[in-house]
């Protein structure tokens, strides 16, 4: 069962995008509803926000033992913040779970008045472009070796991999190309053979 | 809740192309700056008037804060004209926080929200809240980069208010009371008429934008979709945890806290209770722990007892 994150943030969206590739999505507030799933996706939003409640609601653990386990995420945005293994310009001491091997800037490509959407050539998913947009996005400062570069942004790596982790610094859910989504499922497919 | 990005109406999609550039960029575009709203669903906007209270704010899980001078009920007791905050207020803020910035601008009042816009403030609340500068008009919002967020009582406001480019729309409710009686019958309204919307056949859709003093192609979008084109909040008098997840079970997807915060006895504890109340909003048992020993809330006030009612103000 993938799993969608459900503490704040785009979380519906991302389950509408699932649905549309077939696949039912749960939306994931406590640790019971986190140990059915197989694949988590941490959706858009604020990640102090989402931090905060991953914290009051005891979820930090559970989903610490999970990533230990190779459970397949989807983070997009916040998701991306909370995957890294460093971030700058959060909040003192703000969770990430070192989930793949990456420095971002939390707000890195600016307030909302820089905001924008851009195409995307992204070689894994084929043309056309993917129309792609970044709500007060992180931007991606550092990248260890492990991890593989899907697309690029200005030089600046927006879709990454590590093993079965796939994150972005864009917003997939924000549009009807669910070619990310799609991605991510064969990658979940993939992680239970 | 895609297709509504993917497909803005005429009326939302005309009048802003932004600024294509290298890779097709283009910033200020519909679905960028409701891009922003999506992100701050199921959460919790609270009213700060200091640093300081941006900080507890944040640090209690909010979404994002409001930055004013005033709390609608410091505005209400004093009187008077209220306008946009003290730049220096709001760039303090801004300074402390990661999170999204707020602030207000008068209804028709366009030059504060282009100061507001070069502030770098990420949404403008044109709000009726502060005193009204313009009796007829309200700002044209796809002149800016910057989305705006609106006030309503019903559809037919919330229709007006898209129609000019509000990127999210909030229930008026009545600030500065305390009372959630207002902020509820406006979300009843607006949710009540959307599902009679959705039932009503081709012929009947002319008479309800008529009636709503809508523009038509708007209403027949609601009747196709069953659901507002950009993100409905829910604002004005609410005071604790119950009153938020009541928002949310009446069909808001986040709420405003405005005084009920910062004018009750303990904020922070409150704060984050109400937070934690907007994520749970479903579930009686986590809204029941998380509203125990709070201290006092703010003390309402009864809609008989008020001189001026903020909701009348708009058209």
């Amino acid at each position: 069962m993938i799993g969608v994150l459900a503490l704040q943030g785009a979380f519906r969206m991302h389950c509408e995008a699932l649905a549309r590739c077939g696949v039912e999505a749960a939306e994931i507030r406590t640790a019971e509803q986190l140990e059915r799933c197989h694949a988590l996706v941490v959706p858009g939003g604020e990640s102090s926000t989402m931090a905060n409640l991953l914290n009051t609601f005891d979820l930090i653990d559970p989903l610490r033992s999970k990533l230990a386990a190779k459970m397949p995420v989807l983070g997009t945005c916040a998701g991306m913040i909370l995957m890294a293994k460093t971030i700058s310009d959060g909040q003192p001491d703000q969770l990430c779970f070192d989930a793949i091997d990456l420095a971002v800037r939390r707000n890195g490509y600016g307030r909302q008045v820089d905001s924008f959407e851009a195409d995307l050539d992204i070689a894994v998913v084929g043309q056309p472009p993917v129309r792609a947009v970044f709500i007060r996005a992180p931007m991606v400062e550092n990248v260890g070796t492990r991890v593989e570069i899907l697309a690029e942004f200005d030089q600046v790596p927006v879709l990454c991999r590590q093993d079965n982790i796939l994150v972005s610094s864009f917003h997939p859910e924000l549009t009807e190309d669910d070619r990310i989504h799609e991605l991510f499922i064969q990658m979940v497919a993939q992680s239970e053979v | 809740m895609a297709s509504n990005n993917e497909n803005p109406s005429t009326a939302v999609d005309s009048g802003q192309s932004g600024n294509a550039g290298a890779s097709g960029r283009v910033e200020g575009s519909p679905r960028v700056k409701r891009g922003l709203a999506e992100m701050l669903k199921g959460g919790v906007i609270m009213d700060v008037v200091t640093p300081e209270q941006a900080k507890i704010a944040e640090d209690a899980g909010a979404v994002a804060v409001m930055a004013l001078e005033r709390v609608p009920a410091d505005i209400r007791k004093d009187g008077g004209v209220a306008r946009m905050s003290d730049p220096e207020m709001i760039e303090g803020i801004k300074a402390v926080t990661t999170i999204p910035v707020m602030a207000k601008a008068r209804i028709g009042h366009f030059v504060e929200a282009q100061i507001l816009q070069a502030l770098g403030v990420d949404f403008v609340d044109e709000s009726e809240v502060l005193t009204p500068a313009d009796e007829a008009h309200h700002i044209d919002k796809f002149a800016f980069t910057v989305p705006f967020v609106c006030g309503a009582t019903n559809l037919g406001e919330a229709l007006r208010r898209i129609s000019e480019g509000a990127c999210m729309i909030r229930s008026k409710g009545e600030a500065g009371t305390g009372n959630v009686v207002e902020a509820v019958r406006h979300l009843r309204s607006i949710v009540g008429d959307i599902r009679k919307i959705g039932q009503a056949d081709e012929a009947e859709l002319f008479e309800w934008a008529k009636q709503l003093r809508a523009p038509l192609p708007l209403v027949q979008e609601i009747a196709e979709t069953g659901k507002l084109q950009v993100p409905m909040f829910c604002a004005g008098g609410l005071a604790t945890p119950a009153d938020a997840a009541l928002a949310m079970q009446l069909g808001a997807e986040a709420v405003f806290v405005g005084s009920g915060i910062f004018k009750s006895a303990d904020p922070a504890p409150r704060a984050k209770a109400i937070v934690e109340a907007t994520t749970n909003y479903n579930d009686a048992a986590i809204l029941a722990k998380v509203s125990r020993g709070l201290g006092a809330p703010m003390t309402g006030i009864g809609m008989d007892d008020i001189d001026v009612r903020l909701a009348d103000r708009g058209w």
